[in-house]
């Protein structure tokens, strides 16, 4: 049952002696618009949707009509003022609740708001305080309704949120893809009672059934049993004890196993079967964890039998028996695996303690339709999943827990699967996962540990003239250095570390401090010399025979895709020789045959019918984008093929950003008679990727890109750089044709895919069942 | 049957023994037609035994024989006789395997049939400390034919099996025998110490669906901690006594009524001793209280998974055995009540006199066939 324990609430004295820190928790609490609060056995959650101002990095081209004097900047870069939405989650132990209050009391400004979403079984004990101090009334909602809708808010907006628990693996923690379809699964909630709910579609859900026996019972029997009071303090009484002292096994009963049954001795015949026929006392320890094992087989075999029952396979667990306790998870785990044979597995959510209040509040904002939006974890202002180290004693686990945040920032725009996946469903987008492959998290750790001083140098120098540029790139240094540190200890704590997650962090922690586009000045430089260049790369590139022109262009993509800002080696020269060229950076480039390489391919398909259309997702600015992708693109123009080239949404390094690449492409097209055709005629088209990332996710894409895709019959994707390449997509399926290239600029990974810096990957890939229609 | 047509009989005495993991079942067949010439012959310790077996009722501070269950004029392998249900805890097994190494049990030349996982556990020791070679026999095996055997002969010209009329009416839930023509498909629950749950499709094709650690021992177990008692008859003692509803937390304590929005009535259980998470409410409960919350969470539970079974292996005859069915109404009633609650009176719960004696029966006879067979 979905019941909240309304027990041990005496205990809780008011604590109104804490002072709390404004800066970290309860953010952006003067543009709160809404509230929702759910109000367990022990922690309450707090929800509200706010609105953030933010500075963002715009470029403005100049009226181009009137003649231009040889220096200006190409195009204008201003920074103004944008409000995106935000949700902020808050979780904090009950006995805070007053001061938690009183807090929002003196900085909530200027709410609209009237009512308070109100869910959790301490709701009702809390109404009169909540009403007397917000002087906002308090609406309740249905538990049930709310933990169903937050857990359908979760499972689609955040990746990585479902994971398998496993104790004795490399990593505890193994996170599932988000699924396009979410729909049905079972939601097996364990509060003081068990709540098996069928969840069919986004408002369509069934108690299909339940049990007495779940946390309560532990709690209330624990206490009993052991003396003990705290929950906490019983499942650390269990991670001690040993049941086999206190349960009768198949083993005591059999003196071995039940062979024929295939019941190995071990398995435990009754629970609390010894302690019926031996006269002894029983360690508290002994009597907790198989308290603990009687329980969760319990529930487990419950679960097992409704899932059987219903046919489905994805069996979720909640409540608070659960929420990040490993010896639970361990047990339910196992439980599950021993009564399904492993046909099922148990997974589990890193914001299940949040469900109810997200639900709650969702329910109070159907008037804005939130599930129009796609929205994202911010990783900057949330707390991450706890470390669940069975070591760290309850006390300290209670400390580290005392404020836990979450906020998700409402995306501008619907983010969908590029319809060219293979299988939706399998692909992921990381090449590596971190959290399991130790040596590679050691160095990329490291690696950005490493990178965090150029960083804040360049964010200050992006804005010399700002106030408090050092101050707050200061700050930002600490931030990202704590969630270095973080995930050091607790790799999981965002889901799936990877070298995406990582960047991605450093670009949510640079926006929290207001700096959104450090590179925009570079950007802009090397965009404006590049330019200067672009004729005089096409006209060389004309002249050359078919196949020699086809590898020039092919090198040069290459070329420019070594000047990036992102990879150390790289900025480190860019920043001690600016004058490192586009010809010096030919030469770097390996020889063929490179690291990966399918050219002699890609050279035999050139050789036959042009493709419909090709979708590139470019990378940097600069030479890159202009010496390297333009000319390119203009041969496939050249050739009948339409291009469509994807870009950032907003900045993330030096990735050209989509209107940054308007104002370029306006340019080349002035110049280039080709591209001011194909802009005319629209076989050229510009869309925006719908991220802000370094890197590449194909399931959470602009959907209009994705409509743009789909009807412009795109059979061929090109990929570029390391961050969309290599760290993410490398082993994406697609179904049409593929081209996937980077340029290695880092000699540790060069070195792990077998090769040396400036190593070449050029991976071209065409799907077995194009490929029979072609043979 | 066919045992009733044994072309060659076993030597007396005859016996079947079922080792649980809390309790020893043992039947013990009583020839009543021994002929003055048998009686002659019949060696001394023989005599002794069935002599020291049926004056008796109690045997040692811990044996029991259940007069109640004893089955008259039975008659098997062509002997007429009484078989006699006999039971003592686990822990006593050196004991009883002393005693029969002290009266020359070796010497009678019979085959000991035992079931139960003490059959394997205890082997050696018969062995080594009283010369007995134990015929070793599955438990489910002999749980199933001794329960098809009682069912065909009977409870004295009575039915063995019965069922609970107006299970959810606690006024008018009478106790009604009941002869059924069919015993299969049936799910059978077998609730010892632990349970284990039989699909039985025939006298011999069933498979064991599942089981669970939550028992007759979880339930002693239990409250022999939380209230300090010592026997199974104790525990009882005081479930019938307490109130669970001290103990448990209802849907009520926590929705002030009925759970509407998904058709909990208040009265059910939301938190089996979800109660006792308060200090106060832990500081003012009985004994009684505990032991009846105990018994009922452990029954519900039974319940809930025997009922989950029977509709996943879609079976609609649900029978209850086992000797934590013995003397507990509170259970049998419960289970009848919630087999019928939640089917909506699609599934009845059966239960059967003999209770935790069908796997010593089925050991007996056992002992008949492997005669016949030799």
């Amino acid at each position: 049952m979905a019941l909240s324990s309304g027990a041990d609430r005496g205990s809780h004295s008011m604590d109104k002696s804490i002072t709390l820190p404004p800066d970290e928790i309860f953010r952006n609490l003067e543009n709160a618009k809404r509230f929702a609060i759910d109000i367990g056995g022990s922690l309450t959650k707090l929800a509200y949707y706010s609105t953030v101002q933010h500075k963002v990095a715009k470029v403005r081209s100049f009226d181009h009509s009137a003649k231009e004097t040889e220096g200006d900047p190409l195009y204008e870069i201003s920074v103004q003022e944008e409000i995106t939405a935000r949700l902020h989650f808050i979780k904090f132990e009950n006995a805070y609740i007053e001061t938690c209050l009183d807090f929002i009391k003196d900085h909530l400004v200027n709410t609209e708001t009237k009512v308070i979403k109100a869910t959790g079984g301490g709701a009702h004990k809390f109404k009169d305080l909540i009403e007397k101090k917000l002087k906002l009334k308090v609406d309740k909602e249905d538990e049930m309704t709310c933990l169903i809708k937050g857990c359908n808010f979760v499972l689609k907006n955040i990746p990585h949120e479902a994971f398998v628990y496993a104790k004795h693996a490399d990593s505890e923690f193994r996170f599932q893809n988000t699924h396009p379809d979410i729909f049905p699964y079972l939601l097996i909630n364990i509060g003081s009672g068990v709540s098996i709910v069928k969840v069919e579609a986004e408002d369509k859900f069934e108690r299909i059934g339940g049990s007495s026996i779940g946390g309560g019972t532990f709690w209330g029997l624990g206490a009993l049993l052991t003396k003990t009071k705290r929950f906490d303090e019983l499942l650390q009484l269990a991670s001690k004890g040993q049941h086999t002292n206190v349960d009768m096994l198949v083993k005591d009963i059999y003196g071995g196993a039940y062979g024929s049954l295939g019941l190995t001795g071990d398995l435990i015949a009754s629970s609390f079967g010894k302690s019926a026929t031996t006269d002894k006392e029983f360690s508290k320890e002994d009597m907790a964890k198989s308290l603990l094992h009687m329980i969760s087989n319990d529930i487990g075999q419950l679960a097992c039998l409704y899932a059987k029952l219903h046919n489905l396979t994805r069996v979720y667990f909640g409540g608070f028996f659960i929420r990040g306790h490993p010896v639970t998870m361990h047990t339910i785990t196992y439980s599950i695996n021993f009564f399904t044979k492993g046909e099922v597995q148990a997974l589990f959510l890193r914001h299940e303690g949040y469900l109810g209040a997200i639900g709650a509040f969702l329910k109070g904002a159907e008037e804005d339709n939130p599930n129009q939006y796609s929205w994202g974890e911010n990783y900057a202002g949330s707390s991450g999943l706890m470390s669940v180290s069975p070591e760290l004693n309850p006390v300290q686990r209670a400390r580290s827990g005392t404020f836990d945040m979450l906020e998700m920032d409402r995306l501008e725009r619907q983010l969908v699967n590029l319809p060219l996946l293979q299988d939706p469903t399998s692909y992921i987008p990381d090449t590596v996962d971190l959290t399991e492959d130790v040596l590679a998290r050691e160095y990329w750790l490291y690696c950005f540990e490493e990178a965090l001083d150029g960083v804040v140098k360049r964010a200050i120098a992006s804005q010399k003239d700002q106030p408090k540029a050092v101050e707050r790139a200061e700050k930002f240094r600490q931030k990202y250095r704590h969630k270095l540190q973080t995930l050091r200890h607790q790799p999981f704590a965002y889901g799936s570390l990877t070298v995406r997650s990582l960047l991605d962090t450093r670009e949510h922690c640079l926006n929290e401090f207001n700096f959104p586009d450090p590179y925009s000045k570079i950007k802009q430089k090397e965009n404006d010399m590049a330019l200067k260049y672009y004729l005089k790369v096409v006209k060389s590139v004309e002249e050359l025979s078919w196949e020699q022109r086809q590898f020039t262009l092919v090198k040069g993509l290459l070329a420019g895709n070594v000047f990036d800002w992102g990879a150390k080696a790289v900025s480190d020269v860019l920043e001690s020789d600016p004058e490192f060229g586009f010809e010096q950076a030919k030469l770097q480039l390996q020889e063929r045959p490179w690291l990966v390489d399918a050219y002699n391919q890609w050279i035999e398909r050139l050789k036959g019918p042009p493709h419909k259309c090709a979708l590139f997702f470019v990378d940097n600015s600069g030479i890159d984008i202009i010496l390297g992708v333009f000319p390119f693109i203009r041969e496939l123009l050249i050739r009948g093929t339409e291009v469509v080239l994807a870009s950032n949404s907003g900045p993330a390094l030096n990735d050209v950003t989509n209107s940054e690449l308007q104002i370029l492409t306006e340019r080349i097209a002035a110049m280039d008679p080709v591209i001011h055709t194909a802009l005319k005629e629209d076989r050229l088209a510009l869309v925006q990727n719908g991220s802000s990332s370094p890197c590449l996710d194909l399931s959470r894409l602009d959907k209009v890109l994705a409509t743009v895709v789909r009807e412009r019959g795109t059979d061929l994707v090109i990929i570029e750089g390391m961050g969309r390449a290599i760290h993410t997509n490398y082993y994406a399926m697609l179904s049409c044709e593929s081209l996937k290239l980077a340029v290695i600029k880092n000699s540790w990974l060069a070195e792990r895919l077998g090769g040396k810096i400036f190593s070449v990957v050029f991976k071209y890939e065409v799907p077995s069942n194009i490929r029979e229609i072609k043979s | 049957m066919k045992l009733r047509r044994c072309s060659r009989k076993p030597a007396f005495p005859w016996f079947g023994m079922d080792i649980g993991g809390t309790l020893v079942k043992l039947v013990y067949f009583e020839p009543k037609d021994i002929t003055e010439e048998e009686e002659l012959e019949e060696v001394e310790n023989l005599k002794s035994i069935r002599r020291y077996l049926t004056s008796n009722t109690a045997y040692g501070k811990t044996g029991v024989r259940d007069v109640h269950l004893e089955l008259h004029n039975l008659t098997i392998c062509g002997r007429t006789g009484n078989l006699h249900f006999i039971r003592f805890p686990t822990a006593a097994m050196h004991r009883f395997i002393q005693m029969g190494r002290d009266k020359h049990f070796s010497s009678l030349h019979t085959t000991l049939c035992a079931t139960g996982g003490g059959a394997y556990k205890f082997e050696n020791d018969f062995r080594t400390m009283a010369d007995l070679e134990l015929l070793k026999l599955d438990e489910l095996d002999c749980l199933i034919q001794g329960l098809l055997y009682i069912d065909s002969v009977g409870f004295n010209d009575h039915p063995e099996c019965y069922y609970f009329e107006n299970p959810s009416d606690t006024q008018n839930c009478i106790k009604e025998p009941c002869c059924l023509d069919n015993l299969f498909p049936m799910l059978l629950v077998n609730i010892g110490s632990g349970v284990s749950i039989l699909a039985v499709y025939t006298k011999d094709n069933y498979k064991r669906v599942t089981g669970t650690s939550l028992g007759g021992g979880t339930f002693l177990g239990l409250c022999c901690l939380l209230t300090g008692c010592e026997t199974f008859e104790e525990a009882l003692e005081m479930a019938s006594k307490g109130d669970s509803t001290n103990v448990d937390k209802l849907v009520k304590d926590i929705y002030g009524g009925d759970y509407q929005r998904f058709g909990l009535q208040g009265s059910a259980v939301a938190s089996s001793f979800g109660h006792m998470m308060s200090k106060e409410k832990r500081d003012s409960i009985s004994k009684e209280d505990l032991a009846r919350a105990t018994l009922v969470t452990i029954t519900n539970n039974i319940g809930s998974i025997a009922r989950m079974c029977a509709v996943n292996e879609k079976i609609e005859r649900v029978v209850f055995v086992g000797n934590f069915l013995r003397i507990n109404t509170v259970s049998t009633k419960l289970l009848a009540y919630a087999m019928d609650f939640w089917s909506k009176g699609q599934l009845r719960a059966l239960f059967l006199e003999h209770e935790g004696y069908f796997g010593a029966v089925g050991a007996f006879l056992d002992l008949l066939k492997s005669a016949d067979d030799t």
